[in-house]
């Protein structure tokens, strides 16, 4: 009766859902998703889409306030802020996918192979884990980042340290179950090698959770990078980096200079947010696991 | 339960000794020789050497490692570079004042996240529950600094009703303590509260779907019964996991905002020594916290097994 039931559902040809009808029937992604692809937008596109040079000083315009032509206004030293704010998204985006790739390689890279060889090798990483894991997570980076020098390589590698430990586990909990299944189990009757067997059979089949981490990781990713910059360990000056501006715009709050952190605030909000939120609907579409009850 | 507890803390140790490691070899990657900073002005190399020995920076890494660590054990983190204080004395001079923030904002995003969140919970789809939950996903996206300004900005700057930054001790005027509290407590808050009231709120739903609130109803248990006697005491345990762990971070919560406010605790004195370049004092705030850190991650764990007791930690591992 079972195997019956197997075959018609083989038998029934399952009609082919395109990328738009995903997207209509998950509006979270297409907000989220809007929102991401207008942010790359920008960061690629920045010296077209910004009106000014975020770096030229030009003290004749100084702290003008928001109005044609500066949209957000000018800083102190008469440098356009929206500008900023526009370049300001490579540096950020540029952390979240450097410092998200180097969590997501090593991370899962660490994650297979305990999962897959079991035993001392598990043990031992894992407790590397552990211990990675017993740092709160900014306290880390800082300390990372102050060892290896304030300079925005370091705050990405730092982030991506920090990040390692959620792939490893997700990754080995996932190796666990799915190395179980009879085709894996198949695959090392024939003889697969196991760097093909973890690689081509296991890695393929625990792809979707990893994609829902890498974006909420990113969005973790963005927010580290604007504290570390704004504790002065990340984007150094001149240079536009969101939280640095922020921390820059603290001495003239007393002066009503508030333009000064409201272009770049928006933006990490914009920028977290975005990742966020889409993190959470690829997380109800990929992972119906672990899909929250709303 | 003791055997759990007993074992939970042999497993800790190895991670503890490895986080020891990370920390010592993260402080002497450190750029810049601190032999420089301590010896200010002082150029002469035969000084510079005695100062090295004296401090123990000639002796190869492992062996300043063991050194480092059996004096840890012992209480003693080495003097400030900076201030030559004794490390662990200016770090309990500070911790009161982090302390008094870190449970002020826990205050905080506890009690609005269990009124709001429940709220939220019960009236489903909502006006109040849409708003509730658009608040709690912008509240976890917006960075905490940036709230702390723009809160010093609106309260302190354009009303005046409230200080910019700085602090009162307790003792000395109460009431002052408290004006100075309430802008980096909010701040501080902030993020936790967003994770908290989503937390509330979607284990609150989701204990009200089980069978035995639908018996409780059933059998003609009045509404209030329901919700408080039945629903909200399992609704809380993995709220209870939540604020645990963030008691553990108050050091890593209190680094922004107390840099914002002016606030003396460890938090500012971590970014000030890592400006200062004053080893002895970084690797002790993070030693500590990772240390408070993991002790609040076991306690939770602990807890969590006695409130719930269908988690049973017997012969499992992990």
């Amino acid at each position: 009766m079972r195997e019956t039931a197997v075959r018609t559902e083989i038998a029934v040809p399952r009609p082919r859902r395109g990328l738009w009808a995903t997207v209509r029937r998950h509006p979270r992604i297409l907000v989220g998703g809007t929102i991401v692809l207008t942010l790359v937008t920008a960061a690629v596109l920045a010296p077209v889409i910004a009106p000014f040079d975020p770096i030229a000083v030009d003290p004749g315009r100084a702290l003008l306030p928001p109005g044609p032509p500066h949209l957000f206004g000018t800083d102190d030293l008469g440098r356009d802020v929206f500008s900023r704010v526009v370049y300001g998204a490579r540096i950020s985006l540029a952390v979240g996918v450097i410092s998200v790739s180097i969590g997501l390689v090593v991370g899962v890279t660490i994650g297979l192979t305990a999962g897959y060889l079991g035993g001392v090798v598990d043990l031992l990483l894992m407790r590397l884990i552990d211990a990675l894991l017993a740092f709160p997570a900014l306290i880390l980076a800082i300390a990372i980042t102050a060892a290896l020098g304030p300079q925005i390589q370091n705050a990405m590698i730092a982030i991506g340290i920090v990040a390692i430990p959620a792939y490893a586990r997700l990754t080995r909990a996932q190796v666990l179950s799915v190395r179980e299944h009879e085709f894996v189990l198949a695959a090392r009757a024939l003889g697969v090698p196991p760097v093909r067997i973890v690689l081509r059979h296991i890695l393929p089949n625990i792809v979707n959770p990893l994609i829902v981490q890498a974006t909420l990781s990113t969005a973790f990713a963005i927010l580290q990078e604007a504290s570390l910059s704004f504790l002065g360990l990340g984007s150094q000056p001149p240079n536009p980096s969101w939280g640095q501006d922020i921390y820059y715009s603290q001495r003239y709050l007393a002066n009503l200079k508030w333009w000064m952190s409201a272009g770049p605030g928006l933006a990490i909000f914009l920028a977290v947010f975005a990742f966020n939120f889409l993190g959470d609907a690829l997380r109800d579409l990929l992972d119906p696991r672990l899909r929250r009850r709303e | 339960m003791t055997q759990y507890i007993v074992r939970r803390l042999l497993l800790m140790v190895p991670v503890a000794l490895l986080v020891t490691v990370i920390v010592f070899v993260l402080v002497r990657l450190t750029p810049g020789d601190p032999v420089l900073v301590y010896a200010g002005e002082e150029r002469d190399p035969e000084t510079l050497a005695q100062i090295r020995r004296s401090l123990g920076l000639d002796q190869p890494l492992p062996v300043q490692y063991v050194a480092w660590l059996s004096r840890a054990l012992h209480g003693d983190f080495g003097r400030s570079i900076r201030t030559r204080q004794p490390v662990l004395e200016a770090i309990v001079e500070r911790l009161p004042a982090t302390i008094e923030l870190g449970l002020a904002a826990l205050l905080i995003s506890v009690s609005v996240s269990l009124v709001v969140g429940t709220i939220s919970a019960l009236k489903r789809n909502s006006l109040l529950d849409l708003l509730v939950t658009g608040a709690a996903i912008g509240g976890v996206s917006l960075p905490n600094f940036f709230l702390g300004i723009t809160l010093i900005l609106v309260a302190a700057v354009v009303f005046r009703l409230l200080p910019p930054g700085g602090y009162v001790p307790f003792v000395q005027d109460p009431a002052a303590n408290l004006r100075y509290l309430i802008l980096p407590a909010i701040t501080l808050a902030s993020a936790s509260l967003a994770v908290n009231l989503r937390q509330v709120r979607s284990s609150l739903i989701d204990v009200l779907a089980q069978d035995y609130i639908r018996v409780a109803r059933a059998k003609g248990l009045p509404e209030r019964l329901v919700i408080f006697r039945h629903a909200l005491r399992n609704a809380l345990i993995p709220v209870v996991t939540l604020v645990g762990l963030q008691a553990g971070a108050i050091i890593e919560g209190a680094i922004i905002t107390e840099t914002i406010f002016f606030w003396p605790g460890v938090g500012r004195l971590a970014v000030d020594s890592i400006a200062g370049r004053d080893y002895p004092v970084v690797q002790t705030i993070v030693l500590f916290s990772a240390m408070s850190f993991m002790l609040s991650t076991l306690l939770v764990d602990i807890l969590y097994a006695w409130l719930d007791p269908r988690i049973s930690y017997g012969a499992r591992a992990r």
